[in-house]
């Protein structure tokens, strides 16, 4: 437990130590504010703008949510066909590669054209860009299952069914969360990338609007944000998965921080 | 002590000495793959194993012993000829046949309780009382055969927390909790120090003797194959046939002691010899 604490009493120290640097460096060098402004700047923005940041703040979050949990339903389902089924694996795997390939910037013209500039696209591209990792982890998981295990459960009679719910799907949590804690992340890529493109809300408009008006603690008050929520959603899937799959991580206690 | 398995015997009509069978392999024979790159596992091989029998299965590696197992549990089919298993065709449905593995593959995730119960999860008719049952008479039945293998005081545990060998008597319970009329075994004690061996083995007996299910065990170790077994099978190399089988006739239960008496020694003596000529058979043939 102390050893813990100490690693915590670090981690917290580094992030200290970053940020008064930051703003040392700021004073000494008398850099412009229209260049790099200071943290204390920066977070005095945040507090005064507040109120009209707000509802932006919710409507990324909104669209974020929105296109990781279509996303992590999407991946899911291919994932799991994927994994259990050599035939699809082969057919469909060259497609989807092709198809994560592509720059998702390429991609955000094509969903305004169709759906209008707003939420849809935003939706659509965060969706886009966090299914991926999903589908390859999940497909992964099934695929690694013990062939002895199968055997046994096979000589015992069990379906197709019977072993996926007994012994693939609870392998697979594991990888599942991880790929969870990567695709939240790229989910906020693929919302902020598109609000900044086109839409007229969300903290991607606010930090696009502000760049254009010279207001830089502004944007940097945007990043605050988007990084604060990236972490927030990290944190809270890692505290699910500690929950469900404790089992795979009983030998590093820093999977919960 | 010795004789000649029949071959090409024609298939019995139903009799009441079928009826006893537990197993029967008439004229099987596996081949893996086809054309050019066909390779025969298992030729011809003809086989009856009565109901409540131990059988060791012995030989040099890769002959097709655990072929055999897994024809008999339905994984494999048979190319040509037919497996009789419990009076039926084997079909892709097997019977709630038990087996363990060398590697015991015990579920991370779950406690050696509920790894344990899993069979009662799968296999009918415990499967439709699970729900009701699993914290009241099947904990009661696997927390009384954890303490027949010694590990009463483990069930709560997590595989990771036990050695190996307590993790491959948990295996063996796993495989017997169903009440399995057949076990199949495949080398379970092949990765263990000896003495955690002949201790399991004194284990295996005693659950033997008392649920007397039909036994096969493919292993490599001969004393283990004297100690257990009512009966030995020698096969050649691949493709694998059945070379010399004959009883065992020592009295149970058998001690530890006994396989240094000079009856059991001969009897290891004899089955190295057999196998020692058929892997030689092997390099002579593909020399």
């Amino acid at each position: 437990m102390s050893i813990n604490l100490k690693r915590r009493f670090w981690a917290a120290g580094l992030i200290l130590l970053f940020f008064v640097g930051w703003e040392l460096f700021c004073v000494i060098s008398g850099m412009s504010d229209l260049i790099l402004p200071r943290p204390s700047q920066v977070l005095a923005t945040l507090v005064q703008r507040f109120p009209v940041l707000w509802p932006h703040i919710l409507q990324t979050l909104a669209t974020t949510m929105l296109g990781f949990v279509l996303g992590v339903a999407l991946g899911v389902v291919l994932g799991a066909i994927i994994g259990v089924s050599r035939t699809a694996y082969d057919t469909a795997y060259p497609l989807l590669i092709g198809f994560s390939s592509i720059p998702k910037v390429a991609v955000v013209p094509i969903f305004v054209l169709w759906f209008g500039s707003g939420t849809v696209p935003a939706v659509l591209t965060s969706l886009s860009i966090c299914f991926f990792p999903i589908v390859v982890n999940i497909a992964t998981g099934l695929a690694t299952t013990e062939p002895e295990m199968e055997d046994v459960l096979k000589a015992l009679g069990a379906s197709k069914f019977d072993i996926l719910w007994n012994v693939g799907l609870p392998r697979t949590m594991p990888f599942f969360f991880a790929s969870l804690k990567v695709a939240i992340t790229y989910a906020f890529v693929g919302t902020v990338l598109a609000e900044t493109v086109a839409s007229n809300r969300g903290i991607g408009n606010v930090m696009m609007t502000a760049s254009s008006n010279f207001n830089v603690p502004l944007v940097f008050a945007g990043l605050f944000i988007l990084a604060g929520l990236g972490v927030a959603l990290y944190v809270a899937f890692s505290l699910i998965e500690m929950r469900v799959t404790g089992w795979a991580t009983r030998k590093n206690d820093f999977a919960a921080a | 002590m010795k004789f000649a398995i029949v071959k090409g015997a024609p298939p019995e009509p139903a009799s009441p000495t079928r009826a006893a069978l537990a197993v029967e392999l008439s004229q099987t024979s596996v081949t893996f793959g086809s054309g050019a790159s066909a390779v025969p596992a298992l030729s011809e091989t003809t086989m009856r194993i009565p109901d409540g029998e131990f059988v060791a299965l012995v030989g040099p590696s890769g002959c097709g012993k655990s072929t055999i197992l897994r024809l008999v549990s339905g994984l494999v089919q048979p190319s040509t000829g037919a497996v009789i298993v419990g009076g039926r065709e084997i079909a892709a449905k097997a019977l709630r046949i038990g087996m363990a593995f060398q590697n015991p593959t015990m579920l991370p995730w779950l406690t050696i309780e509920q790894n344990v119960m899993l069979p009662l999860k799968i296999v009918e008719p415990f499967r439709s009382r699970f729900r009701q049952e699993k914290r009241g008479g099947f904990r009661d039945k696997v927390h009384g055969l954890l303490a027949q293998v010694g590990l009463s005081g483990f069930a709560g545990k997590y595989p990771w927390q036990l050695s190996g060998g307590m993790l491959q008597r948990a295996n063996l319970c796993r495989a017997l909790i169903h009440e399995p009329r057949m076990l199949l075994l495949d080398e379970p004690f092949g990765a263990l120090d000896q003495f955690t061996r002949e201790e399991l083995w004194a284990i295996l007996q005693e659950l033997w003797l008392a649920h007397r299910p039909t036994v096969l065990l493919v292993t490599h170790d001969l004393r283990e194959a004297g100690f257990l077994a009512s009966r030995i099978c020698v096969m050649s190399a691949r493709p694998g046939r059945i070379l010399d089988d004959s009883p065992v006739e020592f009295a149970r239960p058998r001690s530890i002691a006994m396989t240094f008496e000079p009856d059991f020694v001969a009897l290891n003596q004899r089955l190295r010899e057999l196998i020692v000529d058929a892997r030689s058979a092997q390099t002579a043939g593909s020399a």
